[in-house]
This record gives C-alpha cells, sequence and structure tokens, in this order.
C-alpha cells in the first residue's frame, strides 16, 4: 500500500480534565474519503484543529506523507496541502466573499493575486457562491457562510481536505446537490475526512466511518457495518434523528 | 482550461474613488508649489501637518490593519531624529541624506525588537513597546556627544548643508515633508491593495481562519512592524530637522509622538486609509483655534475623543464610510461578469 496522506500516531491532548484525543492513531490513504461520527462533545472537532495545526498536540505524531509535520504551524501545514472547514464559521467579515475565497487561494495555493482570482471564480461557481461573490461576508446567512467555508478551503487547492459538518440544516435537494459536488471532488484524487451529523450523506460519500467518543475511537470500518455495530447502537443512539 | 479570455474582470476604482483622485493630484500640485503663495509661518504649519499625518498613518498601519497597538512608536521617532544628529554632527553627512539612513537604521534596529516584544500579546504588547522607548530614552541620553541628558543642537555649519539661504532652506525642509508624506501616504495605500495587504485585512477579520488559509501571521506582522518603524524613523529625523535642536525627552516624548498620534487616528477612524487625514485636520483645526486655552485646550481634545469613541466608534471616517460606503482609497476588490 502507498504511503497514507496522513498518519496520526499516539496524539494526545487535553484540555485540563477533560481528554479530547486520548492516543488517537488514524490512517487515511491517499483518495480515501473517511467518515467521523460521534457524539457532541466526543473530540471531533478537536481532532481536525491537531490535524490541521490550529492546536498543538501535547503529545504523539503528526505525519503528511511520511513527512513529520508535528511542529508546523497551520498556515504551513495548509501550504503543504492540508486545508480544512471550521464548523463554527469564522468568515472575514470586512470582506467580499470572493475575496475570503481569494485569500485561500493566494495564500494557501500560494498563487498571485491574478491566479487566484481565476481560482475564486472557479471555486465559486463550484459551490454556488457566484451569485453571492461581491455581498460581504457578514450579509451572509449560516447557510451560505458554511459555503463559504468550504469554498475557502478548496480555494487553497488542498489534498487532503477536512469538512466539519456542513450538512446540517440543508434541504434535500440541497443535500443531494453537496453530495454530488463532494463526489466530483472525490474524483480529483484528494483525501476527504468528513465530520457529519447527516449520516445519510455521509454514507453517500465515505470508504471507511470512524466512530469517536471520549476521544477515543471506539469503532472503525466499513460504513455500514460500522452503522450497525453495537457500540454505535450503544453510545450513539439517536443520531439519525438528527438528520 | 481554455484559451478565451475570461468572462469576467476583477474592479477596484470606483466613481468615487476616481474623482478622489483628481481632487487629490490638484490639492497634490497645490501643496507642492505652497512656497508660492504660503508664508514661512504657514509652511511651518504644513509642514508639521504632514509630519503628524505620516506618523499616523504608520500607526494606524500598525494598530489598524496589523493589529498590533503599540504607545512606544516614540522609539522610532527619537532614534531617528538622534540619527539625523550623530550622522550629521559626528559623520559629516548631509543632513538631508540621514533621513533614508535613518529609515533604513531604524528598520534594521526594528527586528531584534520585535523579536523581542512579538512575544507578548495585547495589553502586554502595548507595555513592552512603551519599556522599549524607554529603553532608547536612557541609552541616548548617555551618549555625551550628542549632548547627553540635555541635547544639542545641529550646529550653524550643519544647518548651511541644506542650502545657504534662509528661504531655500525652509523651501526644502517642507519639500521634504510634503514627499515624505506623500510617499507614506502612497506606500500605505499601494502595500493595503496588494497580496500582502490581502494578508492583513484576513488576519485583521480573524487570525484563526487566515492561519488555516496559509496565511503566515508571524512573517505578515513583522514586515509591518519594520516597515512602519524605519519610516517613523524617517519621519523622526525630519521632525528634529525642523526643530534644529534634540533632547532625550522630546525626541522620546510619548505625548507628542504617541498619543497625539493615537487621538488623530482615532478620531479619523482607525483601520480605515482617509482616517488619519480626516483626524490630522480635525487635531490641527482644533490647536489651532483652541490652543491658547492652554488646559481647557486639553480637556476639549479628551471631550472630542469621548463623544467620537461613543457616537462613532469607527471615528469620524468610519462613519461616513458606514453611511454611505464611500471609499477614497479603493482596496475592495469587485468581480464583475460583463458576458452574464
Ligand atoms: N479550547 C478549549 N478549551 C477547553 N475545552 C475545550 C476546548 N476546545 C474544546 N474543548 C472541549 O473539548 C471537548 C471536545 O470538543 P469538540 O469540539 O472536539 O467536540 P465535537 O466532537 O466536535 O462536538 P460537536 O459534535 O458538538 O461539534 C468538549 O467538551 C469541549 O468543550
Ligand atoms: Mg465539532
Amino acid at each position: 500500500m502507498a504511503a497514507p496522506i496522513i498518519r496520526l500516531s499516539k496524539v494526545c491532548k487535553r484540555y485540563g480534565a477533560i481528554v479530547v484525543a486520548d492516543a488517537i492513531d488514524i490512517e487515511v490513504a491517499g483518495g480515501e474519503a473517511l467518515g467521523i461520527i460521534g457524539p457532541n462533545g466526543a473530540g471531533k472537532t478537536s481532532l481536525f484543529n491537531l490535524v490541521a495545526g490550529t492546536v498543538k498536540a501535547d503529545s504523539g505524531t503528526i505525519a503528511y506523507r511520511n513527512r513529520d509535520i508535528t511542529s508546523l504551524n497551520a498556515a504551513a501545514r495548509c501550504r503543504l496541502g492540508v486545508s480544512r472547514s471550521f464548523q463554527i464559521p469564522h468568515p472575514f467579515s470586512g470582506m467580499t466573499v470572493f475575496e475570503n475565497v481569494v485569500v485561500g487561494a493566494a495564500f494557501g495555493g500560494d498563487m498571485s493575486e491574478r491566479e487566484a482570482y481565476a481560482k475564486a471564480v472557479e471555486v465559486l461557481e463550484l459551490t454556488g457562491l457566484k451569485a453571492k461573490a461581491n455581498a460581504m461576508a457578514d450579509s451572509l446567512t449560516l447557510l451560505e457562510r458554511k459555503r463559504l467555508e468550504m469554498a475557502r478551503a478548496l480555494a487553497t487547492g488542498p489534498e487532503l481536505l477536512l469538512l466539519d459538518e456542513i450538512a446540517g440544516g440543508l434541504s434535500e435537494h440541497e443535500c443531494r446537490e453537496l453530495v454530488a459536488a463532494i463526489t466530483g471532488l472525490r474524483k480529483t484524487g484528494i483525501s476527504i475526512v468528513w465530520i457529519e451529523h447527516v449520516v445519510h450523506a455521509l454514507l453517500a460519500i465515505v470508504d471507511r466511518l470512524l466512530v469517536i467518543d471520549f476521544g477515543r475511537i471506539v469503532a472503525e470500518g466499513d460504513p455500514k457495518t460500522v452503522m450497525a455495530s453495537r457500540e454505535v447502537s450503544e453510545i450513539y443512539l439517536g443520531i439519525e434523528a438528527d438528520a | 482550461m481554455s484559451a478565451v479570455t475570461p468572462d469576467w474582470r476583477v474592479e477596484r476604482a470606483t466613481a468615487t474613488s476616481r474623482l478622489a483622485a483628481v481632487v487629490a493630484i490638484v490639492a497634490l500640485i497645490a501643496l507642492a508649489a505652497a512656497p508660492a503663495w504660503a508664508g514661512r509661518a504657514d509652511m511651518r504649519l504644513l509642514s508639521e501637518i504632514f509630519t503628524y499625518l505620516a506618523l499616523a498613518c504608520l500607526w494606524n498601519l500598525l494598530a489598524g490593519f496589523a493589529g498590533l497597538v503599540s504607545v512606544g512608536q516614540q522609539a522610532y521617532v527619537g532614534f531617528g531624529g538622534y540619527m539625523l544628529f550623530a550622522f550629521a554632527i559626528l559623520l559629516g553627512v548631509n543632513p538631508l541624506l540621514t533621513i533614508p539612513i535613518a529609515g533604513i537604521l531604524g528598520a534594521l534596529i526594528a527586528v531584534p525588537v520585535a523579536v523581542l516584544i512579538f512575544r507578548l500579546s495585547g495589553a502586554y504588547f502595548a507595555i513592552g513597546t512603551w519599556v522599549m522607548a524607554e529603553v532608547f530614552r536612557l541609552v541616548f541620553a548617555q551618549v555625551s556627544a550628542l549632548g547627553g541628558g540635555s541635547g544639542t543642537s545641529l550646529p550653524v555649519a550643519v544647518v548651511k548643508d541644506i542650502a545657504e539661504g534662509r528661504d531655500m532652506r525652509e523651501w526644502i525642509v517642507y519639500w521634504a515633508a510634503f514627499l515624505l508624506v506623500v510617499v507614506v501616504l502612497g506606500g500605505t495605500y499601494w502595500l493595503l491593495s496588494t497580496r500582502r495587504g490581502l494578508a492583513l485585512a484576513a488576519i485583521r477579520d480573524s487570525e484563526v481562519a487566515s492561519e488555516s488559509l496559509g496565511v503566515r501571521i508571524w512573517r505578515t506582522k513583522l514586515m509591518i512592524y519594520v516597515v512602519s518603524a524605519g519610516a517613523t524613523a524617517m519621519v523622526g529625523a525630519l521632525i528634529f530637522l525642523q526643530k534644529l535642536r534634540i533632547s532625550p525627552d522630546a525626541a522620546f516624548n510619548v505625548n507628542d509622538w504617541t498619543a497625539y498620534v493615537i487621538f488623530i487616528t482615532v478620531i479619523g477612524g482607525i483601520g480605515t486609509i482617509e482616517g488619519p487625514i480626516v483626524g490630522v485636520i480635525v487635531f490641527f483645526l482644533l490647536r489651532e483655534t483652541l490652543a491658547d486655552l492652554g488646559s481647557i485646550y486639553l480637556m476639549i481634545l479628551g471631550l472630542v475623543a469621548i463623544v467620537v469613541m461613543l457616537k462613532a466608534p469607527r471615528g469620524l471616517w468610519g462613519f461616513v464610510q458606514d453611511r454611505f460606503g464611500i471609499e477614497l482609497f479603493p482596496v475592495r476588490r469587485r468581480i464583475r461578469y460583463p458576458l452574464d
């Protein structure tokens, strides 16, 4: 098997008494789509913070394409090809939607401003934000902000894309569009890790599913098998109700 | 991807900004020609306005755009001033030439200072900058060749290096101040409209998001700190070329070179390019009409500051911008799809 795109080895992180990552080991293969589910407060977003470099691990190592990136900051990791969306959107509120996306392309994608414009146009089209391009980011609705999160992350030209709850609140139709867009992305060969409470959308995409609780991986494997497992029904009762 | 021309383009200028550019050019020509129409006192006042505008513009770049709230920029004003005296008196360099020298050395000295104070954040950063300025003051007070604690004056022979005649000298100093403020304003605008400026705007809105999108925060802030320190040192050299006399207390004065500058920027509109221009006009209008009132004048300044902060927290220009959406220096990028 080829080297994994990302490998976490014994990654630990705690906030006081709360353990959000308890010796986590994860590997994601190139081109793979991995789904992550788990109850509120399980440590899913914390895991993204650790992988993207937003938060430093207390111990353990993180390797990207066999290269140790544990000590790199988020900006350096993004330039290497790791990009994430935030569960709680952080738009650049003093900028337009277009400019928000240009930032991702220009810095994460290391492009000149001209090239970044072209990339931003492409991504806005893909994410359905074209009509909002010149709107100020702080005028967007929550759903549009989530789309902007994804657009900015995509503009950086990631090889590993981390998506944190982007399907919540979408209508049936919008959800199908999202699934289609992500399916299209997968064809370009990028790897995706997707945290999602809307399980049916997740299951339409991912090759493998991981269940996290109390900062630990409690189940892992083929999505259907995992969903049917005793662990999921025990600790994860009621997730479908959210969807 | 095909090679056809794209069906979109990016626009920066607006109708107001084009009009503003025309007005600005006319004003610049008029100000450049001031020696032809203004008296000596007016030109001195204008020079002083220029230096304050340049300082406010640079402080705004630091605090308003890079989020580096410094209360120690007097360190670089004083440093620049002392470089003028050091190079002109001790090394015989032409006083005008010491201005760019002060700029380069100011930027260089800012690098180790930044490495020290960038470890601090928020209020601690502000205190750190002020402590550094005090360190600068104490160091220069030790240099006996430059008058130690009581300071020194620029010898007549050195002053004559600028120009023989007094009128010509005044004109040259005026033009130097004019040139410097044009370069500082123009340079700030240019910087903010480039890719770097985009990074700064992103950092200002959300550090967490900009970092995760690949923006190098530390490096961008360092660049801004160093550039603004260098430029502030140039303004410092120029200020003391106008004054012809320097002392540690005058050179590193927190009131003159930081408090008034913050007043100007905050009143005018922090984080906008136009703000310092509006602020400097308000400040000098107040000063020229009320300065005779002594301490009442200072109380009025305080009152104005409080009223503006309560009624228009983004300053006078921020207020205008929120109300009417005017941008005189357009940095916003608007995309147009003309074929749609
Ligand atoms: N910076 C922080 N300081 C202290 N506690 C934190 C911090 N970040 C997260 N936590 C805590 O760590 C735990 C895990 O949070 P995390 O955001 O990773 O959960 P999650 O699995 O993403 O949950 P959700 O499904 O609600 O998004 C929570 O109890 C949270 O309160
Ligand atoms: Mg979460």
